[in-house]
Formats: C-alpha cells, structure tokens, sequence
C-alpha cells in the first residue's frame, strides 16, 4: 500500500530554475527508498519538499492519504536527518533529543522514558549530558539519528547523512542504519549522490536527473537493467563501456567491432552498452584492445585500454591478473548481457 | 635565538603596552590618598599617602551641586541606572531588529538594513535639539526614562548581531522547525544562547557608552536628582574655584577613580562569558 505520494511535483524556483518537474512517485509504508542523482539534480529539492522546507509550486505530496502540501513542517510528522547533522550546539544530547518532544508538549517522564529508550537503542546513553562538540563524527550521526526516531515519526527523510564521516564509519553507520529502518519499519528517503550507498541501502532506487526521476526500481533492476543512457552511464563502478555505431540487420556495427544480437531491433544509430565484468578475454572475442593501464585492487583487477578505433574499454577480471600494460587482448561479450540505448531519445532499447 | 630575540621583542612591546595603561590609572589613585596642598604645591604622586578614607568619604557622601543635595553616591546610582538601562534595551532591540532582517525576508530588509546602518553617520550630538525637543514635548526631562529612552537605538549592535546570524547554519533553523520550534522559540530557544558572548560584548560596549555619555544628561536634567558620574566631574571642577577655595585636586583624583570602578566591574562580570565565547566556537 502507498503511504508516501508525489504527484506531479514541481519546484520552480523564483529565479525561474526548474530544480523539480512534474515528479510522481509512490513510497510504499516501510520501504526505505533511495534518491540518488548527480549533485544539483534536485533530489534534496524533493526530499526537502516532503519535510516541509521549500514551498511546493505545484503538484501534491500525500502521506497516510493526507495532502500534507499546506502543513507545517513540524505537523507532518516527519523527521529530517541532515547533512551536517545541525544538532544544537548549546543543547547536551538530553536537550537535542528532547527538543521536539518538549515541543510538543510531552510531560517530562514521558520525556525522559522516550529519550532513555533511544539512547540505549542507539548506545549514546552515556554521552546524554555532553555538548554535540565533544562528540566524534560518529556519535554526532547517533545522535541525529535519535533526534529523528525520539518523536517516532511516520517517515525518515535522510538528506546525505553520511557523507561527513570517513570511509570505514560510513560503511558502519550506513549497516546500522539499514538494521535500524528494518528492525523500526519506519517508512524512510534517503538521499545520497553516493551510488555504493544506493545500491546498500535501498529497498528501490529512484535515479534522478535534471529534476526527473529517470528510473525507480530495485537496486539490481536499476543494475542489470538500466532504463536509460543517463542511469547505465550513473550506476555502477567502473563505468559501463560505451560505444557508438548503428544497427544493420541483428548486428551491431561500429568501427572498433562488430557483434550479431538476438534481438529484433529496428536499423537505426545506436550507443552499445556493456558493463566491465560482462567482458571476458577469449580468443573468439570481438573486442581488440591494446592494455592502456591496470588498477590491481586485490580482489579483482580493472584493466583499461583502448580498441581498434580508440574506444577507451575497461574490462574486470576476478583476482590478480596476469595480463600486462600493452598486452593485446581479445575480449569476448558475456551472451546477452549488453545494453542498446536509443542515440537520439537515450532510452534502452533491448 | 631568533624566537628568543623576538620574544624579548614582543613582550617589551606588551610591557609598554601595560605601563602606558596603568601609570595614569596609578598616579591618579595615588595622589587621590594625599592631602589636597600637598598635591596642589608639590604636583601629582607616585606613593600612596595617608588621606585614602578621608578624601573618598568626602566624595561619596559630601553634599554638592547648587543646592547641595546631590552626592557622588546617589550620581553613581543615576549613572548605573542610565548605563544599564541604555545597555540592556540597546541590546533586546538591536537583536531583535537584526533577526527581522536576517531571518523574514520581506521586501525591504536589505534597504531597511542600510537606513539603520546609515544612522551611524548621524550621532547624538548632531541631533541633539530635535532629540531634545521630543523627549521634552513627551515631558520626560527629568526622568529615567528620559536618560535612556533616546539613546536605546543602535545600529553597531543591529550590525553585529546581523553578521553573527548570518553565519548561523540553516540547517539548524531548519531542524528546529521539524522540531516544532516556531519564530518566536527560535529566537529564544536558539539565536539568544547562541549569541550569549555575543550579548556579553555588546552589553559591555554598550555600557560603557552609556556611561560616558555627557551632553544628553547634561541638557536634558535641570533637577539634581538626575545628575550623572560624568557631569558631576565637570561639577567638582567648577565648585573648587569658587569662592577662593583651595582646589580639591586629591578628591578629584578619588572622584575619578571611583567613576572608574562601574565600567570595570562590568567587564570583569562579563569577561567571562566573552572570552568562553572566543576559545570554544560553538555553532
């Protein structure tokens, strides 16, 4: 059942900027959605519209069957995690998480008992009467986190909470906070431009560019097949090959190579796409590539070089391989595991 | 060496810095405790002599002004009241009116902005007439209200109080308003404890002006009662060349030590919070 509703949401701003077009979407209660984008693609845009923040120009947002477009940010019943946390500084952790609480009214047991609970939840207990200034990075996400569960919301709007921490915490916090959407069901958007973090975290994925949403789906759908030239091109590290030519009779034909598909597609001009691990050196192949550099990464290796018409190809190899810097190698394509974008329209095609 | 020679350097520098502060404050207190001929034939002192009880009773509790009933005590009392009273509402006002500004981003802030910041170029003493007649035609001369209502209007402390809000996060407004906090919480629950050293400075600056301020009281009160600390020095000075009196140079000496005393209090009150503010930012 939907729980979260856009309706051909819109945010313009009044320097005339289209940072949102005509945006529809729906949330499913529980589900932890992710926006993911490019920076300036509007997806804090439309997370800040959900929250309240920025004034919706037209469309509507719905959650629990309730238009909450006219509703004041603190009557939505939604809590925000930010980017930089924005605790307060002058509050100890007791008064930042009690803040909303008091707010709204709460008596002081009723208070304290929530504000306990929290905390033990989230282990910052004994850190409850310290100044946000004398907690680490980390303790500062526990925090803000707690600041949005304490007033048990009916969603999480999550606004790049990660992206202050160094490598290994954001690898931790973002499991914590995964267990934690699960273990309280809370119907969660997370914003991220972070691609590793979209595919973690989310239930599904919305891909957004340029204020559309280009793709929704689960992260692996999002993967393995990509909607469109921007999400094939966004998602996935290294980025998918890309290569253009045209469509002649079930082959493709382009100056580097050629390949015959299985698909019925009509004559036109093409972008080939194929993801790094969906190549294989086999002497059948049809790719020729001249090794250009290799990034050994331990687990598998990446191998950059360029074919026959000066395509940069990057192919990944399981382990530690032996193939050497201006090597010539013959790269086979994986059956079927390639993408046809329309060169015109960037839509998939097969 | 070299850090050594600058070192020596840098605190011959501050040394000088100290002695220039403190050998007028010293000599001024140290010629306030001898006899009063005694500074007259032999010039100011650098050792303290035994009049120190004597001539500061004097000061404190000896009736002066044309109908003698003024006392140092009571124009320390006006000043104190005039002082705080300037200090206290310059600084409600002045941050009130900067969150306006900052914060409701109606049409005019920016030029409203300006218009209070231009009134920095229009001082007391150039409008000292108009001034004089509203606070006349409100028949307020003569009043408390009268001392400070003119000079509550500050557009240093709108200034700064600006400045520091604009370098508040809005993330934080933005939480604070998931958090239900509405204009009015912010403000109070948030701007005013984030400003604290922020008052602090300005409340210390704002004081010590009000303290100073000589022309305002002087015109504006006839009645004794209102007399201020800094019109009574200018008193004292009048009064010890009637008559064929001898000049009461020693107590003047002490009537300019005790009108010290206020301003620095408030500092040292103050400092507190004013320096925690400049060790540890917290925003």
């Amino acid at each position: 059942m939907s729980f979260l509703d856009l309706e051909n949401v819109t945010k313009i701003y009044p320097n005339g900027t289209k940072a949102v077009n005509e945006t529809s979407l729906s949330i499913t209660e529980g589900e932890l959605m992710v926006f993911v984008g490019p920076s300036g693609c509007g997806k804090s845009t439309l997370l800040r519209m959900i929250a309240g923040l920025e004034d919706i120009t037209d469309g509507e947002i719905k959650l629990d069957n309730k238009i909450i477009n006219k509703v004041d940010p603190s009557e939505r019943d939604v809590a925000m995690v930010f980017q930089n946390y924005a605790l307060y500084p002058h509050m100890n952790v007791f008064k930042n998480l009690s803040y909303g609480l008091k707010n709204k009214g709460e008596s002081k047991e009723k208070i304290e008992k929530k504000v306990n609970e929290v905390a033990e939840l989230l282990e910052i207990k004994e850190f409850l009467q310290r100044k946000p200034a004398q907690l680490s990075g980390g303790q500062r996400q526990r925090v803000a986190m707690g600041r949005a569960i304490v007033r048990n919301p009916k969603a999480f709007l999550f606004d790049e909470p990660l992206s202050n921490l160094d490598a290994k915490l954001r690898g931790q916090v973002r499991i914590e906070i995964k267990k934690l959407q699960k273990q309280m069901g809370v119907t969660s958007v997370f914003v991220t431009h972070d691609q590793v973090e979209a595919m973690t975290l989310g239930d599904r994925l919305a891909v957004i560019n340029e204020g559309i949403i280009e793709q929704v789906g689960s992260p692996i759908e999002v993967y393995e097949n990509p909607a469109t030239f921007f999400v094939a091109e966004f998602i996935g590290t290294p980025q998918m090959n890309f290569i253009n030519g045209k469509i002649k009779s079930n082959n493709f034909i382009s100056e580097g190579f050629n390949c015959s598909l299985n698909s019925n597609i009509n004559d036109q001009n093409v972008i080939f796409g194929i993801r790094p691990e969906n190549l294989k050196v086999s002497p059948q192949g049809n790719i020729q590539m001249k090794v250009d550099l290799i990034e050994k990464l331990g687990a598998d290796s990446i191998i950059y070089g360029y074919d026959k018409s000066n395509n940069y190809i990057c192919y990944r190899e399981n382990g530690n391989t032996n193939i050497k810097v201006n090597n010539e190698i013959t790269l086979e394509i994986e059956e079927g595991k390639y993408h046809l974008f329309d060169k015109e329209t960037k839509k998939r095609l097969n | 060496m070299n850090s050594k020679k600058l070192q020596f350097t840098a605190h011959f520098i501050l040394w000088l810095g100290v002695l220039i502060m403190v050998v007028p404050i010293w000599i001024a207190f140290a010629s306030s405790t001898h006899e009063n001929v005694d500074v007259l034939t032999q010039g100011m002192k650098w050792s303290i002599g035994d009049k120190f009880f004597d001539n500061y009773n004097e000061v404190l509790n000896r009736k002066g002004g044309f109908s003698k009933e003024i006392t140092a005590t009571s124009m320390f009392i006006n000043s104190f009241i005039m002082a705080f009273g300037i200090a206290t509402v310059k600084v409600i006002i002045s941050a009130m009116s900067a969150y306006a500004i900052v914060y409701f981003r109606f049409k005019l802030a920016t030029p409203i902005f300006w218009l209070i910041f231009i009134t920095l170029l229009v001082p007391l003493e150039v409008r000292i007439l108009p001034s004089y007649q509203i606070v006349s035609d409100l028949n307020l001369t003569n009043s408390y209200t009268g001392l400070v209502l003119p000079l509550v209007a500050s557009a240093t402390a709108t200034f700064f109080f600006r400045q520091f809000y604009k370098s508040v996060p809005d993330e934080l407004l933005e939480a604070a308003k998931l958090d239900g906090a509405n204009s009015w919480k912010f403000f109070i629950d948030f701007l005013l404890p984030l400003s604290k050293t922020m008052i602090a400075a300005m409340f210390i600056f704002m004081f010590v002006y009000g303290y100073s301020q000589y022309l305002w009281p002087l015109i504006m009160t006839t009645d004794e009662k209102y007399w201020t600390v800094v019109m009574g020095m200018k008193i004292i000075f009048q009064e010890s060349y009637e008559g064929g009196n001898l000049p009461r140079v020693s107590e003047r000496f002490s009537y300019i030590i005790l009108s010290m005393i206020p301003p620095v209090l408030v500092v040292i009150f103050l400092q507190r919070w004013f320096i925690k503010g400049l060790i540890q930012t917290e925003k």
